[in-house]
């Protein structure tokens, strides 16, 4: 039995054969419809989510699975002060696979270390995201055509935002990738991430400055700065408009940028850059449901 | 001045910083073992001024890399035929369980009350260890 709890749980081998799969389910999704027929996915979302949780979903139901589960803690035993270990172990009399949220960071591993099913972290806190990292490799070989030697900027919320440092930790293993990290200083990306990249020979710069940056970008990786990492409401206020993308700020930029965003937006990528060819990040959240079908159907062994 | 018999079997943990004898017993968890256990706290040095010692009788395995963490000059003889036959080595462990809690308030570890602090060596030279849940740092 199989769990992804963080990215390089696949090798890069299996990364490259699950985007090969999601990329033919992509093709024709009718030759996948009844590949999970009688299987049951338990989706356990501790916070809210739209993209991830319906993604999961929507893959497992594509299918032909089912799906049970909850969508936030306040309608679960949680509520009641149950563990996730106990909250797995029942998850595993009733499903046959299992994808977790959970806002404490380390929350899937625990889970794994319980479980009789495959578990899928689908986020946990502020530290991993792998089925993301997944769904971003997945948009970026479609669109550029290869993950390595590439210059990828990420922007924006570098300290809490989990699918940054699961990116990161993804291609920082295939060669020639070069890393800008444009952030304001309170949210800079955490010294654990920094030792990886040097620990891998990676080269990498931290700027203040996006726009100056912008025009040696492959990739620009947009993220939000999120309320709920911040423990006090005034350094939200002051930081959430610090890095916005906007026509004016892509004039500089590479004609065959491609930028990409997790979502939810918030203000960070102006509404006007969605016209852009450069944008795709409605193209990325579609790649997000098929990489979960191949990857439900690789950890049933289907 | 207070005399423990020498062993004939086992190990002698020496060196330790005087008053963190108890702490290493609870540690290597000597409280579960059936052999004679002799724990000396104060004791005279000549490097130290004032030293503890633990001395295990008849069993040399335990596991002792916890002591490579917590103070890397304790010594440790193991004795055998009542000779020392080796003086061990200590170094880092390559994961602390139960040893070091973690301080990330957004670790699952603040709420999830049975699972064991498990950290694991990810710098030698700095000795650094980081939570295996969260990755945060302890130094």
């Amino acid at each position: 039995m199989r769990h992804v709890i963080e990215p390089t749980d696949l090798t890069l081998e299996e990364q490259s054969e699950l985007i090969a799969e999601a990329s033919l389910i992509m093709r024709n999704p009718s030759r996948y419809a009844e590949v999970c027929r009688g299987k049951i996915l338990a989706s356990l979302f501790y916070e809210p989510s739209t993209r991830t949780r319906l993604s999961f979903e929507s893959a497992m139901i594509s299918l032909g699975g089912s799906v049970i589960g909850f969508a936030s803690g306040d309608v679960s035993s949680a509520a009641k002060g149950e563990s996730i270990a106990d909250t797995i172990r029942v998850a595993g009399c009733y499903a046959d696979i299992c994808a977790i949220r959970h806002p404490k960071e380390g929350s899937a591993l625990v889970a794994s270390q319980f479980s009789t099913i495959p578990v899928i972290n689908a986020g946990d806190g502020g530290h991993e995201h792998p089925t993301q990292t997944y769904t971003d490799i997945l948009t970026i070989n479609a669109v550029k055509g290869r993950l390595e030697n590439m210059t990828v900027g990420l922007c924006g919320d570098l300290k809490f935002g989990r699918t940054v440092h699961s990116l990161i930790k993804t291609l920082s293993l295939h060669p020639g990738n070069k890393f800008l990290l444009a952030s304001p200083e309170e949210l800079a990306i955490p010294d654990y991430i920094k030792w990886i990249l040097r620990d891998r020979g990676c080269e990498f710069e931290e700027t203040r400055d996006l726009e100056g940056a912008i025009g040696k970008m492959d990739i620009l990786y947009m993220t939000r700065v999120q309320k709920e990492r911040f423990f006090n409401e005034e350094d939200y206020v002051r930081l959430k408009d610090s890095y916005i993308l906007d026509m004016a700020k892509l004039e500089g930029a590479k004609p065959d940028l491609a930028i990409l965003h997790p979502l939810p937006r918030v203000n960070e990528i102006s509404v006007e850059v969605d016209k852009d060819p450069r944008a795709v990040y409605f193209y990325q959240a579609m790649c997000g449901k098929f990489v979960r079908m191949a990857l439900i159907k690789k950890l049933l062994d289907l | 001045m207070l005399s423990i018999d020498s062993i004939e079997k086992g190990v002698v943990i020496d060196h330790i910083k005087a008053g963190k004898a108890m702490q290493i017993y609870s540690y290597l968890n000597l409280d579960v073992l059936d052999c004679s256990v002799a724990v000396i706290k104060n004791a005279k040095s000549a490097k130290l001024g004032k030293k503890d010692i633990i001395k295990i009788e008849d069993r040399i395995d335990v596991d002792l890399n916890i002591l490579g963490y917590m103070d890397p000059n304790i010594t440790v003889n193991v004795i055998e035929g009542g000779m020392i036959t080796s003086k061990l080595k200590l170094t880092l462990p390559d994961r602390l369980v139960n040893v070091i809690k973690c301080k990330n308030p957004r670790c699952v570890t603040s709420i999830e009350q049975e699972i064991a602090h498990v950290f694991k060596l990810s710098d030698k030279q700095q000795k650094v260890y980081r939570c295996v849940y969260c990755e945060q740092e302890q130094k």
